[in-house]
């Protein structure tokens, strides 16, 4: 195991236990540091154009969401900030011991991962040429789902008549 | 031809989005009905063999999607089952009828939606079936919160969490099938999971993909988004919801990733035997304690969906076709049943039951459109809800589960006895007081009433003749 | 890094893997504000992405995972903006993003 690639585990480990417990704001730029490393990983199990994307879109774009999600749904009073306390229900704590425990077996147990049979053909197309040509469908898909969220953003975020009416009247 | 079904429904929002079209607003909802409408006699008249040749090569996208879409007759059905619910929505937003602005987005949503449930019919690939049902499931999203009540955006996160841990579920598992199988369409990941039989690998992906599906299909012990979203819905979208967005992202996708490629191995089936049978007793019990009459149907929902899943867990064969024609006869009943709350709803200002009361009177064709999708729903003869009830507990007696054939029977009472009550409170008894302004809904909600109705009494009444020209060349694929 | 080298040392980006989705999951159903949930929804997705590459890797086929990722990411960013969307929603209603509050739908 190359010694990056190990310790740029340990380090996407980390920043994930990290992440879910600081308050909202710190998590998001947590999730941002987090999907910075998996790019990194990404990147050295040979799929540039995967890191590219995960960096761009998910450290970059969705943090911003995440941000402007933050900024829009800060409590406006002190009581509201006092609720919003730091505080996580305690009886789920098990869970990571659990998975630490499963995850621990499952190391240990030397499970030699079985795996088909390498395509012959499969090493000369690149992904580019794959997106194009044998999953073609897959970027139809894409496009419809951005006329979705086109029309999502729409539709959450565009003020009506009536509301505005309610909030100049308040 | 079968691309067709993706385009079409693109290329009406395109048009209906064309810069300085001012008619747009206006004819949306009518464009939309025309789509389903198309699609709808298409599935009905044009032969599975005929799909690929229908339309000549030059006037034929499929080259252009690079990808060949099969319709085989069970995706016949499920077109057949989406055109109609899709066609009942818009009659119910034009019957609800907010305002302009709200119809158009609405009209939108549900083309993109019904592309979205196309695709998930027509994918032969995991991959493929993953990008459809996160198209058909954030439009469903976006459908529920369409007019930005409370309760809507409460219902909508819930739908919205469960749908997301479903969706990283699946994919997971679809990874996992990935390196079994080294490809991911439905042949080779079959091909994959048969050659592999003793891995453990293929087992936890197996699990996963099943725990995933599972989820989105609403059954017990993953059950607890359906009655929020259902119920907070506006309620055009909770006949789309409830009709068939639910059955084609959970309930087909099971039916299909089960047949194609995991299979029947006794363990699977032993698990769906009992996940269905949780649900319907766990959904009947709720159902029955229920005040609210949106809620009800969407515990009636969970329960239903366990019927299907005892039919695909009696194996090939007689088994699913069961399964599939009660997913249909599902999702004509249970659209009706909504359509028809939703009238009462509209008309009383009401959806407790116990203010609700002899409607019979002031509304006698919701209240006997309701009966007979009550006694449809219940199994009982001739309507079509008996037929495929019948199939599935032969198919369970004849595979050997005598024991959960005459569990389903008995359950069946009650089915009968929550639709029963919802029945005797909402239209029989004396009128409530406070609804005596009560009065018909108009032609717009009293359509697809009739129409629903008319489909259940009569696949009841020529189920006999149907079963030789529909049901075994469903169960002859499968 | 050969498919053969990927088989061996799979362990490391598994377990990785596995954290992230496991972090995720605890985020979902521990978390008192709706954002940290989304939050949550987003690890998990992360975790399957590096799942998605590793059975490229080990396969061999890289590429095709590569495709797969790519479409991946589109899907949830637009996911993650209707979920951000839902959560002003809410919290516009209500005047707070909290969990508690959704326990209001009964039944």
């Amino acid at each position: 195991m190359s010694h990056v690639t190990g310790a740029v585990l340990a380090l996407l480990a980390l920043t994930a236990l990290w992440t879910i417990q600081t308050s909202i704001l710190r998590a998001a730029i947590g999730l941002a540091i987090t999907s910075a490393l998996v790019s990194v990983v990404v990147f050295q199990m040979g799929a540039p154009l995967a890191a590219v994307f995960e960096l761009s879109v998910c450290a970059g774009l969705i943090t911003v969401v995440f941000a402007a999600t933050i900024s829009l749904t800060r409590p406006l009073d002190e009581a509201g900030k006092a609720r919003c306390s730091v505080r996580r229900k305690r009886r789920f704590s098990p869970l990571f011991f659990v998975a630490a425990a499963i995850g621990a077996l499952l190391w240990a147990s030397g499970y030699a991962l079985e795996v088909a049979a390498p395509a012959a053909a499969a090493g000369t197309a690149t992904s580019r040429d794959l997106l194009w040509s044998a999953r073609r469908l897959d970027l139809v898909g894409q496009l419809v789902i951005l006329f979705v969220g086109v029309f999502g953003v729409v539709v959450l975020f565009k003020e009506r008549d009536e509301e505005k009416a309610e909030e100049v009247a308040r | 031809m079968s691309a067709y079904l993706l385009l079409v429904p693109v290329a009406a929002v395109l048009f209906l989005n064309l810069p300085h079209f001012r008619l747009a607003t206006r004819i949306a909802l009518a464009v939309a009905g025309v789509v389903c409408v198309a699609q709808g006699l298409a599935a009905l008249l044009v032969s599975e063999a005929r799909w690929a040749s229908a339309v000549p090569p030059a006037l034929d996208p499929s080259r252009l999607l690079a990808v060949s879409f099969p319709v085989d007759a069970l995706a016949r059905v499920m077109l057949l089952a989406i055109a109609l619910v899709g066609l009942c929505a818009v009659l119910m937003a034009r019957y609800v009828r907010e305002d302009r602005e709200c119809a158009f987005r609405f009209a939108n949503l549900l083309l993109l939606a019904v592309a979205g449930m196309n695709g998930i019919v027509l994918a032969r690939d995991l991959f493929t079936l993953y990008v459809f049902l996160e198209i058909t499931a954030v439009a469903s999203l976006v459908l529920i919160v369409i007019e930005r009540g409370r309760p809507a955006f409460e219902g909508a996160f819930k739908y919205l969490v469960l749908s997301a841990v479903a969706t990283s579920l699946l994919l997971a598992g679809l990874a996992l099938l990935l390196i079994v199988s080294g490809s991911t369409s439905f042949e080779a990941a079959a091909a994959g999971l048969r050659a592999a039989q003793g891995s453990k690998l293929g087992l936890v992906a197996v699990a996963l993909v099943l725990t995933g599906l599972a989820i989105k299909a609403g059954v017990v012990p993953f059950h607890g988004w359906l009655p929020d979203a259902y119920a907070s819905a506006p309620a055009p979208t909770s006949v789309l919801l409830a009709g068939v967005v639910t059955k084609t992202t959970g309930v087909y996708t099971l039916v299909r990733v089960v047949d194609s490629v995991i299979g029947y191995p006794a363990h699977v089936r032993h698990v769906l035997l009992a996940i269905g049978l949780l649900s319907i007793v766990g959904g009947g019990l709720a159902a029955l304690g229920q005040r609210d009459l949106k809620r009800l149907l969407a515990y009636s929902s969970v329960s239903q969906v366990g019927y299907i899943l005892l039919g695909l867990g009696a194996g090939p064969g007689l088994g699913v076709a069961g399964a599939v024609l009660h997913l249909f006869n599902h999702a004509v009943f249970k659209s009706l049943l909504f359509v028809n709350a939703t009238a009462v709803e509209r008309e009383t200002g009401e959806r407790d039951l116990q203010r609700l009361g002899g409607l019979q009177a002031r509304m006698p064709v919701t209240g006997a459109t309701s009966i007979l999708a009550t006694l449809s729903t219940a199994g009982l003869p001739p309507f079509a809800g008996f037929w495929s009830k019948l199939l599935i507990v032969v198919a369970l007696w004849r595979g050997g589960h005598a024991a959960t054939a005459a569990a389903a029977v008995v359950l069946s009472v009650l089915t009968l006895a929550y639709l029963l009550r919802l029945q005797r409170r909402v239209f029989f008894g004396p009128l409530a007081a406070p609804l005596a302004k009560a009065s018909e809904a108009d032609r717009w909600a009293l359509a697809p009433a009739l129409l629903l109705a008319a489909i259940t009494v009569g696949i009841g009444l020529a189920a006999p003749w149907l079963f030789h020209t529909f049901l075994l060349p469903v169960e002859s694929i499968l | 890094m050969s498919p053969q080298y990927w088989i061996e040392h799979y362990r490391e980006v598994a377990s990785a893997a596995g954290i992230l989705f496991v972090a995720g999951l605890y985020c979902i159903v521990a978390s008192r504000n709706l954002l940290r949930i989304v939050l949550g929804t987003e690890m998990m997705t992360k975790g399957v992405t590096l799942l998605l590459v590793l059975a490229g890797a080990v396969t061999g086929r890289v590429a095709l995972a590569e495709a797969f990722v790519v479409t991946v990411i589109v899907l949830e960013v637009v996911a993650v903006a209707v979920a951000a969307g839902i959560v002003i929603g809410v919290y516009r209603h209500h005047g707070a993003a909290r969990v508690r509050l959704l326990m209001e739908m009964k039944g």
